[in-house]
């Protein structure tokens, strides 16, 4: 088990006249949140361990401005895809992925308006299709018997109809997938989205995250997967809230699959 | 030709008059929003309405509200096969004029009843679930007066129709049975026949006079339905068609790109331009980013706005709303129709020009608060059985109160400057992205 994380940027490899097969977009959250930081630093294990060729931007990634468009501020989007895209089409990305259902929408729909034309993948797509080409061998041992329930980033699932590949993963693992009432299309929102991670909510009676993991919790899962940072943040605080923290785990579906290799 | 032939011809021309003056009302105001291409990828839109207006695929999502709606449509649409008949009927004084098919005839009067009682029961469970079961969602505060009585109305005028109808076969049976002058023997039919000994103490004239009433009843309730329509969320039967042709086939992540944000962003980023060159003459009125008031919405999404059917099941799904929030998406709807319908009549009675009324769909129908609660998550529109997009007009408001009036919750403001100044929603330098790569 090795903790030095290869991760080459995009410069780095342009400077050898090598060229990456996939951009690795890490996104804001992926880059700064303690908690997503695990997230990244767990996909990179992956990426290492089945010797994907990709490269992250580093330092010229910006946000892709997917906040700032939900909240209503065009300009600020535009501003971001277009100098993200300058970026990007410099180095003739043709492939991404990410960990982000946020950047992996904005990138996918938003930007080839704007001059950006790129594969995006979402990172459940990509491993699994490093599954298909027989490139990544999950273990699942570590997740025998365990309950795990997927909750559905609305940007994946609704926003891209992306349902299946973050359930064949979690099959993969081996434990035992439960589904919550309102999943896939009837998926329940977190609450993060459309830029409300960055303000307190309208006045209501109750927060979406509470509702969103009462209803994961009627399960009684072990663990809570999810494949998105945000996501992550809101029901991390939920269970939280509900004081299960020491009964159940939320973990990304890297990070799942990360552990059953041992990585 | 007689008297009651006159009478008919009349009341059905004026009867479709009326509706086809207030359908031009209608697709008048539709005209008034801003233009948007829909006219890509016809064969992918005509097969998405075939599945989802024609077919109700999205309703049947709630299996009970869903077969029931099937069978009150389909009875609908084939009961109004009889319409055609009734109408030859009335302007030429016949009677049963299609009963020479014989048994072709039978048989789809046979059917038509059978679907009559059928739609008659469903819409008794309808009236159940909405007043005696009170189902939540139809009790919502947008709910309240007459989006309330609109829909009893209905279901209520339904039921009588119907029984109009299936009554007007059992006295058509009993003088038929008579031999009565002008009652064509055309047999008996399976719902009206169990009707007809409930009638057979009547006089033959009595009789005739109540057949000719459940007629009359029935044909005149029709096209009194008709003219209700444009009034009630029950123009969805007709506008769920175009509505669902004409909707967004992208992913529904996706948010449209303002074209006139990136003009603006292409000159400011563009290396070549003359910073001090004289800005290009302005063509016409600046357009407004975003929207205050529908004249800023497009077409499509004032359409949805008479689409509405009003079930709210956008509503009953929305996170916002299920945890106690203001927002709710029926509303966005049923205020953008509202605040549409306000201003075409304003603009009818100010010979055709809209005279200020110092309102607008934000903050008169539309709060802040409902604006700034969505998550994007579409959850409304995936539920939505006509294929409307409340998220698109919410987005819409957001960027004219965020664009024009700067009007941006502190937190988002701050967001906001982040991301201009540091490339991130947080305060965290550029320069420190890959820091992660070292940190265990
Ligand atoms: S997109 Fe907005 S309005 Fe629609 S269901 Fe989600 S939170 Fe509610
Ligand atoms: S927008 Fe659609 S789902 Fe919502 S009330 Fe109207 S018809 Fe029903």
């Amino acid at each position: 088990m090795t903790d030095v994380l290869k991760v080459p940027t995009m410069a780095e490899m342009m400077a050898a006249g090598d060229k990456p097969e996939v951009l690795f977009w890490v996104g804001c959250a992926g880059s700064f949140d303690d908690r997503a930081k695990k997230i990244t630093r767990a996909f990179v294990k992956i990426l290492n361990a089945t010797g994907v060729k990709f490269a992250v931007l580093g330092t010229e990634e910006s946000c892709t401005g997917d906040p700032a468009k939900r909240a209503g501020n065009e300009f600020t989007f535009q501003m971001q895809a277009m100098g993200n895209i300058q970026v990007l089409n410099a180095y003739e990305v043709k492939k991404i992925v990410t960990t982000c259902p946020h950047c992996f929408n904005t990138l996918k729909n938003e930007y080839p308006e704007l001059g950006g034309n790129y594969e995006v993948l979402h990172h459940s797509q990509f491993l699994q299709q490093l599954i298909d080409q027989g490139k990544l061998a999950v273990q699942g041992g570590a997740f025998k018997g365990k309950k795990i329930t997927f909750h559905d980033p609305c940007y994946l699932g609704r926003g891209n109809d992306v349902y299946e590949a973050p359930r064949d993963l979690i099959e993969k693992l081996d434990g035992e997938l439960v589904e919550m009432k309102r999943c896939k299309t009837n998926g329940l929102c977190c609450g993060a989205g459309g830029a409300q991670m960055f303000k307190e909510a309208e006045k209501g009676n109750k927060e979406i995250n509470e509702e969103r993991t009462e209803e994961a919790l009627t399960l009684t899962p072990d663990i809570i997967a999810t494949g998105c940072p945000f996501c992550m943040t809101m029901i991390t605080d939920g269970v939280k809230l509900k004081e299960k923290q020491d009964k159940v785990n939320v973990f990304d579906l890297a990070e799942l699959i990360a552990q059953a290799n041992d990585l | 030709m007689g008297i009651s032939n006159i009478i008919f011809i009349l009341i059905f021309a004026a009867a479709v008059l009326l509706f086809a003056k207030h359908v031009k009302f209608i697709v008048r105001n539709i005209k008034l929003g801003k233009d948007i291409d829909r006219s890509d990828r016809k064969d992918e839109r005509l097969k998405l309405m075939i599945k989802v207006a024609l077919g109700q695929s999205k309703m049947v999502k709630r299996p009970i509200a869903g077969i029931l709606h099937i069978i009150v449509y389909v009875g609908f649409v084939i009961i109004n096969l009889e319409v055609l008949e009734i109408i030859i009927d009335g302007i030429f004084g016949t009677h049963r004029v299609f009963s020479f098919l014989g048994p072709v005839y039978n048989g789809l009067i046979g059917s038509f009843e059978v679907l009559a009682i059928l739609v008659a029961l469903a819409c008794l469970i309808f009236l159940i679930r909405r007043n005696i079961l009170k189902i939540p969602r139809f009790h919502k505060p947008e709910m309240k007066g007459w989006p309330y009585t609109d829909a009893n109305l209905i279901l209520i005028f339904e039921i009588l129709l119907m029984s109009a109808f299936l009554l007007m076969d059992a006295a058509d049976y009993n003088l038929q049975q008579r031999g009565v002058d002008h009652y064509v023997k055309a047999g008996a039919y399976p719902v009206s026949v169990f009707l007809a000994p409930l009638l057979s103490g009547m006089s033959d004239s009595a009789l005739i006079m109540f057949e000719r009433g459940m007629w009359w009843f029935h044909i005149v309730g029709i096209l009194g339905f008709l003219n209700y329509l444009p009034y009630s969320k029950h123009f969805h039967i007709i506008l769920a068609f175009p509505n669902v042709y004409y909707s967004k086939l992208d992913p529904k992540g996706k948010l449209d790109n303002l074209e006139s944000v990136k003009k603006e962003v292409e000159l400011m980023m563009d290396p070549n331009a003359d910073p001090f060159a004289a800005p290009a003459e302005p063509q016409g009125e600046p357009e407004r980013f975003g929207a205050k008031d529908v004249f800023d919405l497009n077409w499509v999404q004032l359409m949805n706005a008479y689409s509405c059917t009003e079930c709210g099941r956008c509503t009953s799904a929305c996170p916002a709303n299920i945890t106690g929030k203001k927002l709710s998406p029926r509303k966005i709807m049923m205020d953008t129709r509202d605040r549409l319908e306000e201003v075409g009549k304003n603009i009818d009675s100010n010979g055709g020009e809209f005279k200020d009324d110092g309102k607008s769909l934000l903050r008169d129908y539309i709060s802040e608060e409902e604006v700034l609660a969505c998550t994007t998550c579409n959850a409304c529109t995936e539920e939505c059985p006509v294929n409307i997009d409340p998220v698109s007009i919410i987005i819409d408001l957001r960027r004219y109160l965020i664009m024009e009036e700067s009007k941006a919750p502190q937190e988002w403001t701050m967001m906001l400057t982040n991301i201009e100044n540091n490339g991130a929603p947080w305060q965290f330098s550029q320069a420190d992205r890959l820091n992660w790569k070292n940190e265990a």
